[in-house]
């Protein structure tokens, strides 16, 4: 975490980006909300639940990369050397990018704010919005410890970074899925996890409480976490077999 | 004539190992295919219901609409990647060796031209397959169609021309963000949704005054037949291909006076 912190270059892309695309998408994406059946007629109420997934993608490159440095560097090899618990290494790690994912929640909950976003679930929903961007975040950042510790490169992770931003382009970012008319889109959006990540984060920000987006927004985090983790514990059992 | 024929022999032999390279090296090869093809299938799939808004008119439907502008931004990101490949070739100590051997360096920055050319030529056909394979209609004539790609070949110079600039000033892949991010904002700026008449607030201003706004707006009426701002179009890209060719070449005296 101190790490990032202190690496402001590392912090930039978290605001920046998510900032830069909210803006642009809401003003050009306005006039999808004079769409008959679109949930709202704020698009920035709707974008803004983007900001969150592409933070969580962030978190996976830099939490990736940072791994992958220390890999490169031999700092790694040294840790694994001492009477720690392996697993320990990863879960520091992750323990940190959950803070940093709650602290990244934050800025984006006041970023929507400042951008005019309605929050409609009120302070409850500010608590639960840090709370599953955290938990997406630490989800992802797993994600990006199994890539830094498969290749070892700091290069490779960063080559990942498009790759996983296909799964947002390819989802119901832009659109409510009901009103995404090209059939095959619409299957893939279906079948996107990311799908009902954003769609758990915008119903706090549309609708309110709604338990069934609240519910599957959890699950898939929760279930990209434990895909996660247990791909880790692959990948540093193999890691650690080649030092 | 010797002169000139030192700069084609310069050019002709960049273009062919570069060439060569990119489509050998499957990292290079298919990154620059995939996001195209990424940006298409999100846009026009997934916001084709853009296409009832009230107010958006356009004859040759959404996906034609869309694929304008993933076509014009295919053609300035292959001129922007060229950029990358001639900050790669200093970092390996090529282009160091290049600038020693050229008989004449203004081959160089011809060579790297074709090379753009090349790459986007490659990339725009298999975009314009898959959105023909995909239903796009095009209802411009062929005159108008050959003004599209033509407009697009202008882009692709547009695009290596400010890249290869900062590439020769920098000679280090850490400028690739110096490289890429304005082209990225400007493009973005511009009516990419919606016509510019649906846009509304700040964005509306900007797109207004954005170059990028006739790029798109000339795209769209070739590709549909109704025309919109096409001289304007193109005599904003070939200003910006003098602006930006002074800019390289001087990148190119720096890069001389730096090796």
């Amino acid at each position: 975490m101190l790490k990032t912190l202190r690496q402001p270059f590392q912090m930039f892309p978290i605001v920046f980006f998510p900032a830069m695309l909210l803006a642009v998408n809401a003003s050009g994406l306005q006039a999808a909300t004079h769409l008959p059946d679109f949930p709202t007629h704020s698009y920035v109420s709707f974008a803004i639940a983007v900001a969150f997934i592409q933070g969580g993608m962030f978190s996976l490159i830099n939490t990736g990369t940072n791994l992958a440095e220390d890999i490169e560097s031999g700092f790694f090899h040294r840790l694994a050397l001492t009477p720690m618990r392996r697993l320990a290494l990863i879960a520091g790690l992750l323990v940190g990018v959950a803070a940093l994912g709650a602290l990244q929640s934050a800025v984006y909950i006041l970023l929507g704010l400042v951008a005019g976003a309605h929050l409609a679930a009120g302070l409850g929903g500010v608590l639960v919005l840090i709370a599953l961007g955290s938990l997406a975040a630490t989800a992802f950042g797993a994600l990006g410890c199994v890539a830094a510790l498969r290749t070892g490169s700091g290069e490779a992770v960063q080559g990942l970074f498009p790759l996983f931003f296909v799964f947002i382009f390819l989802s119901s970012s832009n659109l409510p899925r009901n009103l995404l008319k090209t059939g095959w889109f619409h299957t893939v959006a279906t079948w996107n996890p990311i799908s009902y990540l954003i769609e758990g984060f915008r119903s706090l920000y549309i609708v309110g409480w709604d338990s069934t987006a609240l519910l599957r927004g959890f699950a898939v985090a929760v279930g990209l976490l434990i895909v996660g983790l247990a791909l880790v514990v692959l990948a540093l059992r193999a890691r650690m077999q080649r030092t | 004539m010797t002169r000139n024929a030192g700069i084609w022999g310069v050019a002709r032999a960049i273009a062919w190992r570069s060439l060569h390279t990119y489509v050998r090296r499957p990292d290079l090869f298919i990154p620059s295919l995939v996001f195209p093809l990424v940006f298409f299938a999100s846009f026009a799939g997934g916001l084709s219901a853009l296409g009832d808004v009230p107010g958006f008119h356009f004859p040759a439907g959404y996906t034609a609409f869309q694929f304008v502008f993933v076509m014009l931004q295919a053609a300035m990101f292959s001129g922007l990647f060229t950029g990358f490949t001639i900050a790669v070739d200093f970092e390996s100590g090529f282009a160091r060796r290049l600038m020693l051997a050229a008989g004449d360096r203004r081959g160089i920055v011809l060579g790297y031209a074709l090379v753009a050319l090349s790459r986007a030529a490659i990339t725009l056909t298999v975009v314009t397959t898959v959105a023909l394979i995909s239903g796009m209609r095009m209802t411009g004539d062929g005159v108008q169609l050959f003004g599209l790609y033509g407009l697009a070949a202008l882009l692709v110079l547009v695009g290596y021309a400010w890249a290869a600039g900062v590439a020769f000033r920098f000679r280090s892949i850490q400028a690739g963000p110096l490289m890429q991010t304005p082209v990225f904002l400007i493009l973005f700026l511009a009516p990419v949704y919606v016509p510019l008449s649906l846009l509304k607030g700040w964005i509306h201003t900007v797109a207004s005054v954005n170059p990028a706004t006739a790029f798109l707006g000339a795209g769209r009426g070739l590709i549909s037949g109704a025309l919109d701002h096409t001289w304007l179009a193109f005599a904003c890209a070939l200003a910006l291909i003098l602006v930006f060719g002074v800019w390289t070449y001087a990148g190119l005296r720096a890069a001389e006076r730096a090796t």
